[in-house]
């Protein structure tokens, strides 16, 4: 009880992180770009290397003991990945994969090969990521399927107007939790029931959900779930999807090799049981044994408390911007920071984001600038471009303060 | 560590607030080529006209990104506007020279950036498969000189060779069609 009410402080947790007491151009490193990919603390790295230290043998196949170690560490890191959603059935429904990426391209190689064809209907949204939007393309181009997207409106919100008339026909929809860009949070919820009363499932981009906020597919009522453990404190090279069991068991298996199968003739194969059935050859065990000790961690501190520190930095930040910079700043995204997520995409007159980042990056201040990997949103906002500070559960007031300030320094070098 | 200033000279900001240059001609007669940088999203569309003798007479320079690659556009319009193709063509060879320039190597001259930019000829030295050891004149890049400092910046290097690239698509076309 005590440790719940107990408010979030930055300081306790920089502390964990080795890299954020790194100086950069002799200054504190003012971490900005953890929707790219966060840090990692302590506890991280050394669940890692111990791992290879004391426990490394390849998994499912020994059997002496080390090899029956790392096979239960590496399946123990699969329910703990299961669990942090609230899967009901984890240790069948998780698959571990290379990051969100493939988790999406492998629902769309399976799932979608198996289940779509010509004439189809896929609904997406105009702020999907590339990740969950190219492979619906490839889909779409090799079954000639139509793909629709639910708009985004001026409130950087899905405008759900015309939603019943969107998913008439259709078999799937693909939505993100999280934009990455703007950082609306959506209503995937209230989306996956009217998508399940038409008879279509639901895929949800979690990527940019998972690490900051609570989560529970059940609650959600999405039918897949796809997230990354670089960008939640856990290494690179670890992605995973959660489906329900039913739908995982009777999809086609995705890539092919060792470990997959139960049994392999001259002539055809017999696919392992699920989640093995999806995960052909060696599989990440270091990066899954990494990502269990970042979810352990973040579930010490508790998902909710995050949250709540991140809003409150969100609605810092948002005010700092607009009060220093006025109208010379545009912030996109939805202003009420309960609607969103710490992801702040902004542009400033006269100034392209790369010339923003480049300055920033002598304050220490590390920023994105770019497409964010989501050109459509950027064609809808009308722009090329834009900078984006992101916030996760080691940033504290003073690294919105640097930005603000390298900002300042930024607007009068490049003043007309 | 390269300092801001050696970025973002004074000449690049004036440029990049200032663009020589910048318009759409009539396609045809112009010739339109388009280029892109997926980093970050930068396009350039150059619209040339190159005249039955071979001479650059018109060209503008469209489209969006950031100080580097809009800078590196105006001056390289200003720089190849009523030369002849095959001069045009050098400049580019010249300018990409001195985009491939390691830092190392302008450290090894003895001189700060700024210095090159205003010294000729011998300061500074590239390994390249087209040029070996051949030096970057300077004198002749006039105000290109001061993107110099961009190649201590690798990423930005991209940026300011964009217009480049894009000039010689535009030349080719031009020259594949008279």
């Amino acid at each position: 009880m005590e440790m719940s009410e107990k408010r979030i402080n930055p300081d306790d947790f920089r502390r964990d992180f080795p890299i954020l007491s790194v100086k950069e151009n002799g200054k504190r490193l003012v971490y900005l770009d953890s929707a790219a990919s966060s840090q990692h603390p302590v506890k991280v790295l050394a669940a890692m290397e111990s791992y290879y230290e004391t426990s490394h043998a390849n998994v499912h196949r020994g059997v002496y003991k080390l090899a029956e170690d790392a096979t239960a560490m590496f399946e123990s890191a699969r329910v703990a990945a299961g669990r942090f959603i609230g899967a009901p059935d984890p240790a069948r429904e998780i698959i571990f994969t290379k990051n969100a990426t493939e988790s999406l391209n492998l629902v769309s190689h399976s799932w979608g090969r198996k289940n779509l064809s010509a004439g189809d209907v896929i609904v997406l949204t105009e702020m999907e990521h590339h990740a969950n939007l190219v492979p619906w393309l490839m889909l779409a181009e090799e079954k000639g399927l139509e793909l629709r997207y639910i708009p985004v409106d001026s409130e950087w919100e899905l405008d759900l107007t015309n939603l019943d008339a969107l998913l008439e026909g259709a078999k799937l929809v693909c939505v993100t939790l999280a934009s990455n860009v703007l950082g609306t949070l959506n209503p995937v919820s209230l989306i996956a029931d009217a998508a399940h009363a038409k008879g279509a499932l639901v895929v949800a981009d979690g990527a940019q959900f998972v690490p900051h906020l609570p989560c529970d597919v059940t609650e959600i009522g999405c039918d897949f779930l796809a997230y990354t453990g670089h960008k939640m404190l856990g290494p690179t090279g670890i992605g995973v999807l959660w489906a329900k069991a039913s739908i995982l068991e009777a999809m086609p298996p995705f890539l092919g090799g060792g470990e997959m199968i139960l049994d392999v003739r001259v002539d055809g194969f017999t696919p392992n049981e699920i989640p093995w059935k999806f995960e052909a050859g060696t599989p990440p065990i270091a990066e899954a044994i990494g990502l269990a000790a970042a979810i352990e961690y973040l579930q010490d501190i508790g998902m909710d408390r995050i949250r709540e520190h991140e809003m409150k930095l969100t609605r810092y930040a948002l005010g700092e911007l607009e009060g220093q910079f006025g109208e010379k700043i545009t912030v996109y995204g939805p202003p009420d920071p309960t609607k969103r997520s710490g992801a702040i995409s902004f542009s400033v007159q006269g100034v392209h984001p790369h010339d923003i980042s480049q300055v920033l990056d002598e304050d220490g201040v590390c920023i994105r600038a770019g497409h964010h990997c989501a050109k459509p949103l950027m064609r809808k906002l009308q722009t090329a471009a834009t900078a984006r500070a992101s916030l996760y559960l080691y940033n504290d007031q003073d690294d919105i303060d640097a930005l603000v300030g390298a900002l300042d320094k930024t607007l009068k070098l490049f003043s007309f | 560590m390269p300092g801001l200033e050696d970025l973002y000279r004074e000449i690049i900001l004036d440029h990049y607030r200032s663009p020589r240059n910048k318009g759409e001609l009539p396609s045809p007669p112009a010739v339109k080529a388009e280029g892109f940088n997926p980093l970050c999203g930068d396009e350039i569309i150059v619209y040339l006209i190159v005249s039955s003798g071979g001479v650059v007479e018109d060209i503008k320079i469209s489209g969006q990104g950031c100080s580097i690659s809009q800078s590196s556009a105006s001056m390289m319009s200003s720089s190849v506007k009523g030369k002849a193709t095959s001069e045009a063509r050098d400049l580019v060879k010249t300018f990409k020279r001195l985009m491939s320039i390691h830092e190392h190597e302008i450290a090894a001259t003895g001189d700060s950036a700024s210095g090159i930019a205003t010294t000729s000829a011998s300061a500074a030295y590239i390994h390249d498969d087209e040029a070996d050891e051949e030096a970057v004149d300077l004198s002749k890049l006039g105000d290109l000189a001061a993107l110099q400092g961009v190649v201590k910046f690798p990423v930005r290097i991209k940026c300011a060779t964009l217009s480049w690239n894009t000039l010689l698509q535009a030349l080719d076309e031009a020259e594949a069609s008279t």
